[in-house]
């Protein structure tokens, strides 16, 4: 593999990224924007962070395997290693330093009281293994958040195991298909999802050896309910839906939908990647959802971490719930208990090393608390009286792709961007420049250049203000023919437009060591 | 509501602007059978920090934390210690609050880190590329038997008998639903299993752990280089990441793929989650991949700069035609491995794994020194098996009345087998202490 600037920290080109009129420092860092080098570049061979006792004099025992010879990681000692992480945080965007309205990711405040409580050493520094009777407290938690979730979901039964949104969906239709399979039903080898669904949907139900059949949207962003029944048959298993939807739209007729699914022998899962618009005011059993998954890392705030980890507990109908995979908690004369392998039960198999990702559940559960009942109505509404609010106040110069209200996100597309030279994309990133993180782009794709934006309840109305009054002006902008303006932003970021294309072409993946003149010479 | 910023002014003046009646007015899609009339019933309302710390901190209290006695529990997930810095620098908001990489620009601390990752689990592993994480290792082994099947379009997996049984049982029920063969062999406390014999022309992939869920360490060269003449790839998982600052590398052995637990750096127990799967492979099969990437390149003014990359694998772009639906991966885990390696460096990677081996050895010949206690393994690296005179479950419950966490019996992980067998992990965080009061306290148990 070749790499573009191997071992070689960059240099700004003369000329380029001029700014105040200081065109270039003598280290090629401006103010607080340092260029890093890749943490391979900054090896003092020998150094290390870590000061360890020495070895007891022992002869090893490795059987016939033998010691490696090197790794080839790089020695910095602890300063070292705190200054470049902390550098490198620097060049992030995040909740904590601002407005971060990705539509369908619910990038709501983290709370850091979650996290202490995530670290106390009882939940922290405890071996998934040890013996049921040392570990109560934990099963206790996991059991309350069950509780919880049920409560909030009206649903019968949860699976805490899966470690994603994704994971979850694969839950839910092995729970659909095991369903299928103990009636003896073999014909159903569909699975129906709308066009407007995540990615996630079809791949998952493809994953689970199910073919997928795409349903249209109607000219109002939701399922077309005919177009549905006419597609019900007996060789569907299962509707996956969003609801409410990736426009952002509750689904008026999801009580309709249900019925004919449930009436043509299939199941109704639902994906609870929107959960937070109706949390707290809206129970999924009384919509006649079978089984969801709950998106902790979005609903219940816990972080996003730059992408992961999350948890994805599911959440089973009565029909559904004796086919929930290990483990679970279950009371006993002693406490409780865990269900640890399906000999003990109908459990459809495992899907994940141990119990689940408890230090989200902590922090899930610490959410909860704090929210409470009267909270959490109060945080669904405000999410959703956001995002309408910040629709209102852009209809008139942007192109809203559907009729109001709107639920946790609203959606535009890019109809009032035609003939102006600027996309979507040169839209976001000239929000870039103005201190904003951007919307979702180009999702979901039953619009065309979408741009899905949702505030979630933990923005102010002066936050909300400011985000609107730079889209408006940038709408004005653009229209007003300066489309250079957008196409060469971001001008203000630790980096500029990042060439894509030339990643994917030629993968440069890894770092490797700088070719050695010696090695040179000796080809 | 402490953290909700809307006041009822705000709220009244941004009605008005929506031209709405009530907060109620803008949920009208929803069927009015559905739509609560108020706070859902059955749950406290809201709390203070003070109230939530109250009854969590009751909940932790009820737990007994593994560093609060000596604990010599692995299988899986190994207590070391986790320098300072560390969760300092992952409780760094920029870190913690950032989404996925998907805006570059103002993304590139994630993206080189995750760069940085990629390059770390490839040199640990001796691979020629890393993804940016998965769940946690046994997913990531089901994803690798996934991938094998895809590359060499055959349908049958065989797993060792040494592989961690919660990591066969997530690969066979991947193998139930998505439709190929798991042949799982019986469990191998000994070893001496004939994995070769096995292979045929149908043969994907054949699944090994090291060290396996035993303890054993083996050299799998002759193994690697069979399964390629088969047409067949090798997998290799690793449950103890740090085995890989001491032993030769699964890529040294001629690995296809390493899919592994990378818990050990940087992570806390968590009572078995979240945690960090990595996933390595040889160049040729990078397109088959699941997970996200990051990959290098430059931007508009010539600068290097880091991408999320090849995301035409990834079932945001293919949806059905994905190479795996996974979308989330272990972010913040993987920060803290990265942190954790850089902060060790090639010298303190070496130096720890070679103390836990170390201390693996002594307490190993301790134990075998108890009466009725007999060592089951030739090679292993921080974890190994004895077996006891008597069911192991009961002695650890003993053992823990003795405020003791001594190993995990082996049929915890093996309901109704192998009952007299005990597996006991060693770390650095084992004293001296630790290790002759674990001896004490079995030689009384067993009396």
């Amino acid at each position: 593999m070749s790499m573009n600037n191997q071992g070689r920290p960059s240099a700004i080109p003369a000329g380029a990224a001029s700014f105040d009129g200081v065109t270039g420092t003598v280290t090629g860092n401006r103010g607080l924007q340092i260029e890093e080098p890749l943490i391979f570049e900054q090896d003092s061979a020998g150094r290390t962070g870590v000061d360890l006792p020495e070895l007891p004099k022992v002869a090893s025992r490795l059987g016939a395997v033998k010691p490696r010879a090197k790794v080839g990681l790089p020695g910095l000692a602890e300063p070292q290693v705190v200054r470049h992480y902390t550098r490198l945080s620097q060049k992030n965007y995040a909740i904590d330093s601002g407005f971060y309205p990705l539509g369908s990711c619910t990038m709501k405040h983290n709370p850091r009281l979650n996290e202490k409580m995530a670290r106390l050493p009882g939940f922290s520094d405890v071996h998934p293994l040890q013996p049921v009777g040392t570990v109560q407290g934990a099963l206790e938690l996991m059991d309350q958040l069950a509780y919880w979730l049920k409560t909030l979901t009206g649903m019968a039964a949860v699976t805490l195991a899966p470690a994603a949104g994704a994971h979850g969906e694969m839950c839910g239709i092995m729970a659909i298909r095991s369903a299928h399979e103990a009636r003896g039903d073999s014909g159903r080898t569909k699975i129906l999802v709308p066009e407007s669904a995540h990615g996630t949907n079809p791949a998952t139900a493809a994953a689970c050896g199910y073919s997928v059949d795409a349903i249209p949207a109607t000219a109002d962003g939701r399922v077309d309910l005919e177009a549905l029944k006419a597609k019900l048959g007996p060789d569907v298993a299962g509707l996956m839906l969003t609801n409410p939807n990736t426009c952002g739209l509750f689904e008026r007729d999801i009580v309709e939908i249900a019925a004919a699914v449930h009436a043509a022998g299939a199941y109704f899962y639902c994906d609870g990647a929107n959960f937070n618009a109706i949390v707290g005011r809206v129970r999924p059993a009384d919509l006649g959802v079978d089984v969801m998954h709950i998106n902790l890392h979005k609903t219940f705030s816990t972080p996003h971490g730059g992408g992961g980890p999350g948890s994805g507990p599911v959440v089973f109908a009565e029909s559904l719930a004796p086919f929930i995979p290990v483990p679970y908690v279950t009371h006993g004369k002693d406490g409780f208990a865990l269900v640890e392998t399906v000999g003990d039960g109908p459990a459809f198999g495992r899907m994940k090393a141990f119990h689940g990702q408890m230090g989200m559940f902590v922090r899930a559960l610490s959410y909860m608390l704090s929210h409470g009942a009267d909270g959490l109505w109060q945080a669904s509404g405000d999410a959703v009286l956001n995002a309408n609010y910040v629709m209102a106040r852009l209809e008139d110069v942007m192109t809203a792709s559907f009729e109001g209200p709107c639920m946790h996100e609203c959606l535009f597309d890019d109809r009032f961007l035609k003939g102006t030279g600027v996309t979507t994309l040169d839209m976001a990133k000239a929000l870039i420049d103005e201190g904003f993180h951007p919307m979702t782009m180009y999702f979901p794709l039953v619009v065309h250049g979408a741009l899905l934006i949702e505030p979630t309840e933990t923005e102010s109305k002066a936050s909300l203000d400011q985000f609107v009054d730079a889209l408006r002006a940038l709408a004005e902008r653009a229209k007003s023919g300066d489309a250079a303006y957008f196409q060469a932003a971001p001008r203000l970021t630790p980096r500029r437009r990042l060439d894509e294309t030339a990643a994917a072409r030629k993968p440069v993946l890894r770092w490797t060591p700088p070719v050695t003149a010696e090695a040179l010479a000796a080809e | 509501m402490r953290y909700l910023p809307l006041t009822e002014a705000d709220r009244q003046s941004m009605l008005e602007a929506i031209r709405a009646t009530s907060v109620e007015d803008l949920f009208r899609d929803v069927p009015t059978s559905a739509r609560l009339a108020g706070p859902i019933g059955g749950l406290p309302n809201h709390m203070g920090e003070l109230e939530v710390e109250r009854l969590l901190g009751s909940m932790a209290a009820r737990n007994v934390p593994a560093g609060s006695v000596p604990s010599f529990l692995g299988a899986g997930a190994y207590r070391h210690h986790v320098p300072a810095t560390v969760d300092h620098l992952v409780q760094r908001g920029e870190f913690l609050t950032a989404y996925t990489p998907y805006q570059p620009e103002v993304s590139q601390g994630t993206l080189q880190v995750l760069f940085e990752f990629q390059t770390q689990v490839a040199l640990l592993t001796g691979m020629d590329v890393a993804n940016a994480s998965m769940y946690d290792g046994a997913t990531s082994c089901a994803e690798a038997v996934m991938m094998a099947n895809r590359v060499t379009r055959r349908k049958k997996a065989i797993l060792s008998g040494g592989l961690h049984p919660h990591y066969r049982d997530v690969t066979t029920t991947d193998a139930r639903f998505i439709g190929f063969e798991a042949v799982a062999l019986p469990a191998a406390p000994t070893g001496g299993e004939d994995l070769l014999a096995l292979v045929d022309d149908k043969t994907a992939c054949v699944v090994v752990q090291n060290p396996d869920v035993f303890g054993h360490v083996r050299d799998y060269s002759e193994l690697a280089a069979a399964c390629q003449a088969k047409g067949a790839l090798l997998i290799v998982v690793v449950t103890e990441a740090l085995s890989l600052g001491l032993l030769t590398p699964p890529g040294e052995m001629g690995a296809d793929i390493v899919a592994a637990e990378g818990q050990s750096f940087g992570n806390a127990l968590n009572f078995g989650g979240p945690y960090v799967g990595l996933f390595a492979v040889k160049d040729k099969y990078v397109r088959q991949m699941p997970g996200r990437l990051c990959g290098e390149t430059v931007d508009a003014d010539g600068r290097r700069g880091f991408v999320l990359t090849l995301s035409t694998r990834e079932q945001h772009i293919r949806r059905e035609k994905a190479t795996s639906n996974i979308c989330t991966n272990s972010g913040l885990c993987a920060l803290a491995f990265s942190i954790h390696v850089s902060l060790l460096g090639e010298a303190g990677i070496t130096q720890l794994a070679q103390l836990n081996h170390a201390k693996a050895v002594q307490l190993a010949d301790k134990l075998a020194a108890v009466p009725g206690v007999e060592l089951l393994n030739d090679g292993f690296f921080n974890e190994f098996t004895v077996k006891l005179p008597k069911p192991a479950a009961g002695v650890v419950e003993e053992l823990a009345k003795r405020r003791i966490l001594g190993g995990v019996p082996v049929s915890r992980l093996y309901p109704g087998e192998m009952e007299d067998l005990l597996l006991v992990a060693v770390t650095e965080t084992n004293t001296d202490a630790d290790m002759d009061a674990f001896v004490a306290a079995l030689t009384e148990v067993l009396a």
